[in-house]
């Protein structure tokens, strides 16, 4: 070739794959990471905005009951199973590793795209389908709960659709636990092998360890929930007895024999709990950076932060039977279980301690981002303090299945996760759609949404205290339940409401943002790390343009006595040397 | 949408006064739990049996997390009023501090420890029922409960859930001399205790799991078809009580309420002799 290599020629040598130049393959079958991440993004968002939907229902019924009659028992129940497994695996999980994971890894790793470009693409629109097969499984009732607890969801009869809805929600799991595979074995692998030079594994930002970790759970759980779904399908399907003894339904003997309806809890929450943690760890690596980055300070204790995360990890592994305390299953597993979830408490309790210790002397800049950073740490301690409660078995044993576990989760890995993702998408909007998101919208979505949260979640501890059971269609006729708890519901349903409208607010502002928003500097919360970095904004195909960025020093340079600026990008070598270049 | 962009100036102030709000906004959650929680508008229903360990345990719990709660806060609170950002402010470069650190994790761990100890302790009382428990088979399905009691023997017959039919809806090994004299409550009826004597309940379903939970008993357990779970306690109140299901199980779940009657051991007494036993109810199909 006798010409002059082309941009595009330079490119290929170093992204291994063609810049797409068709509409087609940059915006609908993309293997660049970014517009994955934003396909991700985008759906989640929009499955979120149904689950929320669903949400509104059960506090419809709750705070109104008997007012909405399309509202009976077997709706109800699927409202509550569709809300949870949406919210926990559709949204939080596909949206957080999917979506930030896809777009942060590489860029804050200063890698050019995905270990495994394809398999990324392939990720996505498997999670498509699963959302697709979950969407066709609506037209039957699902009434099991998320937690899916057989005989009741293998049984046809035992429970509103326990035929197609719950077998349709089992195969989107399955194709959904296919689709979190392809995208952590590349989470994994991408942040073990693209880094930049000199990006060491203690240089990298949290937000990249904590998805790293998130990732690494997944594939060590998400397995158990794909066992456990299978056999389920069959018991539900063939007539195996995986998890059904014999069972006498309405007065018929069902002819299943042999099976343990507790294996299925163990299995379940073999994956459910590290779940948990999927979701949390990302939000926390995200909020980490976001308040170091706000507060001008670098993060406090960044090596405990490390070892805290990859300890939550850990123990996230055998903590599982504590939501198995009155299952039936041996008394003894009590004790350990009990230890070891208390125990978890210490590595959650460094973190939040960090985040003060990070406030503490620092120059705190409030733009929204912040808020919900710091919001993510207020209903993170208001929800992870009552784990405290939940954990010791006898305090469990009368407050679970009560509206305080319902509170509890809700606050400690709903709103904290939503709110980490919505603190990540405030700060990282600006350098994926090259705008700046609207600061007086984001600030009225921050402070109906949170202060509507606490009002709607924080009351549900002292209804639990009340001993009001979960999952319940209607309260009227039961004495032992005080008398107020319809007027509190009423009002936590009206708050309900407002918050949802709130969230028309944010989408609002994205769409608006994204077409009309404020012209994006390259770095405009003068970030140290590499995504902020990037030759153009949003950052090209391929991330670095001809030159891959090297790195001298860890994420947190922030305030450096001496430096000129109270910030020093990763990217920048030499003076003043004394705080990052040992690191 | 103009004046979004108008806004500008003014939102240094605005920004400003966003760390004023957040802190005042976190006091205020503090001030509010504080309150409800003191005035008890919302508690624990009255306490109707020896499982007032577990009350102690809730309130441990409660003071040691709420003071954790508070001190966050308060920390947080006092932070982001102190450290929001003005005209030429600076933050410290502080990165770490091992001796802080410390301390922070020794004194989680002693809060921990406070609660764990404590609450195994109480937990190995409640797994091991005395032995001279009166034992009852509490027996679920969708949306009732029913009730045997082991009869002048004291021991409950031999049950197996294949032999559950319309005339056996306990599934009862007649063959077995123990289930002569066991008296069956059937589904919908009351259970009766004695009060002041301690109850080994023995809890099985017929079809899906259900939960057996009595609010001023404080005790809840699931049950499971296949097998047989355990929960014991001692009613020390007299008077009538809800039974509730805390288990997910169907659309009837939220309407399975039974009822429970604490009584003096005479009452008790009177009113079990006077329950037909299975050798009377199901004489006829014993042969």
């Amino acid at each position: 070739m006798a010409q002059p290599a082309s941009k595009d020629e330079v490119h290929v040598e170093h992204t291994g794959h063609h810049e797409p130049t068709s509409l087609w393959s940059k915006y609908i079958f993309s293997q660049d990471h970014k517009v994955i991440a934003l396909q991700y993004t985008i759906t989640a968002l929009l499955v979120g905005g149904v689950g929320m939907v669903f949400s509104w229902l059960i506090r419809l019924q709750l705070g109104f009951p008997g007012q909405f009659s399309f509202i009976q028992p077997e709706n109800y129940l699927q409202f509550v199973t569709q809300h949870g497994m949406i919210m926990v695996v559709y949204l939080l999980t596909a949206l957080l590793l999917g979506g930030f994971g896809n777009y942060l890894i590489p860029l804050m790793i200063g890698a050019r795209d995905m270990a495994f470009p394809f398999l990324n693409m392939l990720s996505y629109w498997t999670y498509l389908i699963s959302v697709i097969l979950l969407f066709v499984g609506l037209w039957d009732a699902t009434g099991a709960g998320w937690t899916l607890y057989p005989p009741q969801s293998a049984l046809p009869g035992a429970s509103p659709g326990a035929e197609w809805g719950i077998r349709f929600m089992l195969i989107s799991l399955a194709v959904f636990v296919a689709s979190a595979t392809m995208g952590g074995l590349n989470y994994v692998t991408t942040v073990l092998q693209a880094r930049a030079k000199g990006m060491t594994l203690m240089r990298m930002p949290l937000s990249v360890w904590g998805i790293f970790v998130a990732a690494a759970l997944a594939l060590l759980a998400f397995p158990a929930l794909f066992v456990g779904g299978v056999m389920l399908l069959l018991d539900n399907m063939a007539g195996t007895s995986f998890f059904i003894p014999v069972v006498n339904l309405f007065g018929r003997q069902l002819g299943h024999e042999g099976g343990n309806p507790i294996l299925f809890q163990h299995l379940f929450w073999y994956f459910g709990h590290p779940e948990v943690y999927i979701v949390i760890l990302p939000a926390m690596g995200i909020v980490s950076d976001i308040i170091a980055n706000r507060a001008r300070k670098p993060i406090f204790g960044y090596k405990a932060m490390i070892l805290s995360i990859l300890a939550i990890g850990g123990i996230s592994f055998v903590v599982w039977a504590h939501h198995m305390f009155v299952s039936g299953m041996n008394p003894y597993f009590g004790y350990w279980f009990a230890v070891a979830t208390l125990a978890i408490a210490i590595p959650s309790a460094v973190k939040t301690y960090n985040w003060l210790l990070t406030l503490w002397k620092g120059n705190l800049h409030f733009s929204t981002a912040m808020l919900y950073a710091i919001g993510f740490v207020s209903t993170f301690v208001a929800g992870g303090l009552t784990g405290l409660f939940l954990g010791n078995i006898v305090v469990d044993v009368p407050l679970t299945d009560t509206y305080f576990v319902v509170g509890h989760f809700h606050l400690v890995m709903g709103v904290s996760a939503i709110f980490g993702i919505f603190a990540g998408i405030y700060y990282w909007f600006p350098k994926a759609c090259g705008r700046m998101m609207s600061e007086a919208m984001g600030k009225i979505h921050f402070w109906v949404t949170f202060i509507g949260a606490y009002l709607i979640f924080f009351p549900m501890y002292w209804l639990g205290f009340s001993g009001v059971p979960r999952r319940y269609y209607s309260f009227s006729g039961i004495d032992t339940l005080p008398p107020s708890l319809n007027g509190l519901n009423a009002f936590m349903t009206v708050v309900a409401l407002v918050v949802g409208a709130a969230q028309l607010v944010f989408a609002f502002n994205l769409i608006w943002s994204a077409i009309k928003g404020k012209k994006a500097s390259a770095n405009p919360w003068q970030a140290t790390t590499l995504e902020w970095q990037t030759p153009t904004t949003p950052p090209p195909h391929g991330n670095w343009g001809p030159n891959e960025p090297i790195v001298y020093r860890w994420a947190y340079d922030y305030s450096v006595p001496g430096a000129d600026e109270d910030y020093i990008p990763q990217t920048v070598d030499g003076v003043p040397a004394r705080a990052g270049a040992k690191r | 949408m103009g004046y979004l962009r108008q806004a500008a100036p003014c939102y240094k102030i605005a920004t400003i006064m966003q760390g004023i709000a957040l802190a005042i906004v976190s006091i205020l959650f503090v001030v509010v739990a504080v309150v409800v929680t003191v005035s008890g508008i919302w508690w624990l229903p009255p306490l109707a049996s020896n499982w007032g360990a577990l009350d102690t345990m809730l309130i441990i719990t409660l003071i040691v997390t709420g003071v954790a709660f508070i001190g966050v806060n308060v920390a947080l609170a006092y932070f982001l009023w102190r450290y929001r950002s003005r005209q030429g402010m600076k933050a410290t470069f502080l990165p770490e501090h091992h001796r802080l650190e410390k301390w922070l994790i020794v004194l989680t761990g002693i809060g921990i420890v406070i609660l764990v100890a404590p609450g195994l302790f109480v937990y190995s009382n409640f797994i091991r029922p005395p032995q001279d428990a009166l034992v009852v088979e509490v027996l679920s399905q969708q949306w009732f409960w029913s009730y045997r009691y082991p009869g002048q023997d004291g021991k409950l017959g031999g049950v197996n859930p294949k032999l559950i039919n319309a005339d056996n809806p306990f599934g009862i090994d007649l063959a077995d001399p123990a289930s002569q004299d066991d008296v069956l409550i059937s589904p919908g009826g009351q259970l009766h205790l004695p009060v002041g004597k301690p109850v080994l309940l023995e809890l099985r379903s017929k079809d899906v799991l259900h939960s057996f939970y009595v609010p001023q008993f404080r005790i809840k357990m699931d049950t499971v078809p296949g097998l047989v779970t355990r929960i014991w306690v001692t009613p020390t109140e007299t008077g009538t009580f809800e039974v509730l299901c805390a288990e997910l199980c169907g659309i009837g779940h939220f309407n399975m309420q039974g009822h429970l009657i604490v009584e003096s051991e005479t009452e008790y007494q009177k009113w079990l002799t006077e329950q037909p036993t299975v050798s009377q109810t199901m004489g006829a199909t014993m042969k």
